[in-house]
């Protein structure tokens, strides 16, 4: 291990390790404790100047229900959720299928096929925008849900691909041998084998694709109009141009957008930064 | 099929019929199965994604409004940038964006130090540091801009504090871009302190024990022998700060909208304005493709190690 673990009898240099942590821990989350605070805080009190100053009355939840009950935060949060969650179904079906295919079998255009997702996860999004909004406008649906779960879907896909073809390569290869013994088709073998296997790294790449949707805002401007289907973030960025002094309830919105991915990164953790960090620390 | 294969076949949770015709789909299926998995979303990935970045080099020939028929001009959007003292404000920003961007692989390499030791109560405070993570790029522009806000943000009391007037960061031209990297580096520096501390973990004991008994401590233990073994991880971190530096819109679009006057621009926000703003979307896709371009000689980088590792693997 490095730096040189702490021994478990310095107890008191223990101590002031974590206290120091503590210290640095708090500088760093500083903008967003400023933003909670906030976001418990009367609109009398930011009225009269006191934005810092021990509140005249702690509005525990009024912000947050105003939030849900004064603007159309609850409409934008559905739509995240009806976009979101079928991307994520779309993206883990397909990225099984080709992760499975890319990892084992040989074919020609394998290598080129895989370079394609790759490259495809980095380009800007600048690049795509003017075609694919086009496109969605002449399909008739701009403005629709389906157009950014298509959007979402395909563009996941890529870095999805990667993922499930890294993991599926690294399951033993004996497994494979003896289901094609008995003479397992391929698709028992993906439906067998092969999935029941993979159920940590469809969890992984569940919750990394759900952050990454949830989070988007660029395509939620480009392909969507109408309060009736865009999502919290572009609902955020609204909000906060119409209540330009009111950041009591800015804040408490903000806070509203934060939940959703930062409660599904601790419910898992360990599988979400095991996603991350597939691929980047072995080899 | 005989008894013992259905037995087997149950045994592996199928429960396929256990008599079939020969038919086509049979004897082909061994090769025609996984060319289907392939379709849907290969296909899908070429509509979307492939084919409208052609489309866009494409569209970057011509003077088009959205509307009517585009008009070819050849080079002369491209000629026109040269000329557009936004697109050099533009360019420039990028630049100052992917210099001070570097600052993350370092930062989160200090923090992911700092933070791996097993005392009680780090598990938490690691997750606590991942938050910004996770967070939307749009939720860390508001946060910021209530932090930066130069009348009761947390910076103006900080100056305040030392009786000093906080400065208006984001209304400033001088100083607008410099803060607006702070606020993206927040999450970046998350990042890159995951990745450093996932390396940390997979640190050889052996060699570790080597050097330290050798006498290596401190600095020289983590220059010759920590840091070698990170090198991986660091391409990565470095890789995707880079990416991420480029990519930057979202931040731009919330806390300035490129303001004031141009100052905190990027091409991939200038880019989104001229399209929909005013319109010119084949001068558009020309400042797309100028991005683009910069930033396939990264994905060429990239793409060309992982393959060799690939094949060293192999």
């Amino acid at each position: 291990m490095f730096p040189r673990p702490l021994p478990d009898d310095a107890s008191a240099q223990r101590f002031l390790y974590m206290s120091l942590v503590a210290v640095v821990l708090a500088l760093w989350l500083l903008p967003l404790l400023a933003i909670m605070a906030t976001s418990f805080r009367t609109m009398d009190d930011l009225m009269r100047g006191n934005y810092w100053g021990w509140p005249e009355r702690i509005a525990w939840l009024d912000n947050y229900r105003d939030v849900f009950t004064q603007t159309p935060m609850a409409r934008f949060f559905l739509n995240s959720l009806v976009i979101t969650l079928p991307s994520v179904a779309f993206v883990l079906t397909l990225s099984t299928l080709m992760g499975f295919v890319l990892s084992r079998y040989r074919f020609p255009g394998a290598t080129l096929l895989f370079a394609v997702f790759v490259a495809g996860n980095f380009v800007p999004h600048q690049i795509l925008m003017i075609p694919v909004r086009d496109m969605m406008l002449r399909a008739g649906v701009y403005d629709t849900f389906f157009a950014l779960i298509l959007f979402h879907t395909a563009f996941q896909t890529g870095f999805a691909t990667l993922f499930m073809r890294n993991f599926i390569a690294a399951l033993p290869q004996e497994l494979f041998e003896a289901a094609r013994a008995e003479g397992a088709s391929p698709f028992q073998v993906l439906a067998h084998v092969v999935v029941p296997l993979i159920r940590p790294a469809l969890a992984a790449l569940a919750i990394l694709t759900f952050t990454f949707i949830w989070n988007d805002y660029f395509w939620a401007i480009v392909l969507t109009q109408s309060d009736a289907v865009k999502p919290v973030t572009a609902g955020l960025a609204n909000l906060r141009g119409q209540y330009v002094s009111a950041w009591n309830l800015v804040a408490a919105a903000t806070i509203v957008v934060a939940v959703p991915p930062v409660v599904m990164f601790f419910l898992m953790q360990k599988h979400f930064v095991a996603g991350l960090t597939m691929g980047a620390v072995k080899g | 099929m005989n008894a013992l294969d259905a037995v087997e076949k149950r045994a592996l949770g199928g429960s396929g019929p256990t008599t079939e015709a020969a038919g086509p789909w049979r004897s082909n299926r061994s090769w025609l199965t996984p060319v289907l998995f392939l379709v849907p979303g290969t296909f899908l990935f070429l509509l979307i994604i492939v084919v409208p970045i052609g489309q866009s080099l494409w569209i970057s020939l011509h003077d088009w409004d959205g509307f009517e028929q585009p008009v070819w001009l050849g080079l002369d959007n491209y000629r026109e940038l040269l000329g557009d003292p936004q697109f050099t404000t533009a360019l420039r920003n990028n630049v100052i964006w992917l210099v001070l961007f570097m600052v993350a692989p370092p930062a989160g390499l200090a923090i992911a130090l700092m933070l791996n030791q097993a005392i009680r109560g780090m598990r938490i405070a690691k997750s606590l540091f991942f938050i910004p993570l996770v967070l939307a790029p749009v939720t860390v522009g508001v946060v910021f801009t209530w932090f930066y806000d130069p009348t009761f943000g947390v910076l103006a009391l900080v100056f305040q504090a030392f009786g000093a007037t906080g400065p208006a960061l984001l209304s400033d031209e001088r100083l607008v871009t410099f803060a607006v990297v702070i606020a993206a580096l927040w999450p970046q520096i998350a990042f890159c302190m995951v990745l450093f501390l996932a390396g940390l973990n997979n640190l050889s004991e052996d060699v570790l024990s080597a050097g330290r008994v050798d006498g290596a401590r401190g600095w020289r233990l983590f220059w010759h022998v920590v840091l070698p073994q990170l090198r991986q991880v660091g391409f990565i971190a470095v890789v995707i700060t880079v990416i991420g530096a480029l990519r930057s819109f979202d931040m731009i679009a919330v806390m300035t909208q490129g303001g004031p006057f141009g100052s905190s621009s990027v091409l991939a926000y200038l880019m989104y304005e001229q399209a929909i703003f005013s319109y010119r979307f084949g001068y558009g896709a020309a400042i797309a493709s100028v991005l683009f371009l910069i930033m396939a000689v990264f994905i060429a980088w990239y793409l060309r190690r992982m393959l060799r590792l690939e094949r060293e693997a192999a």
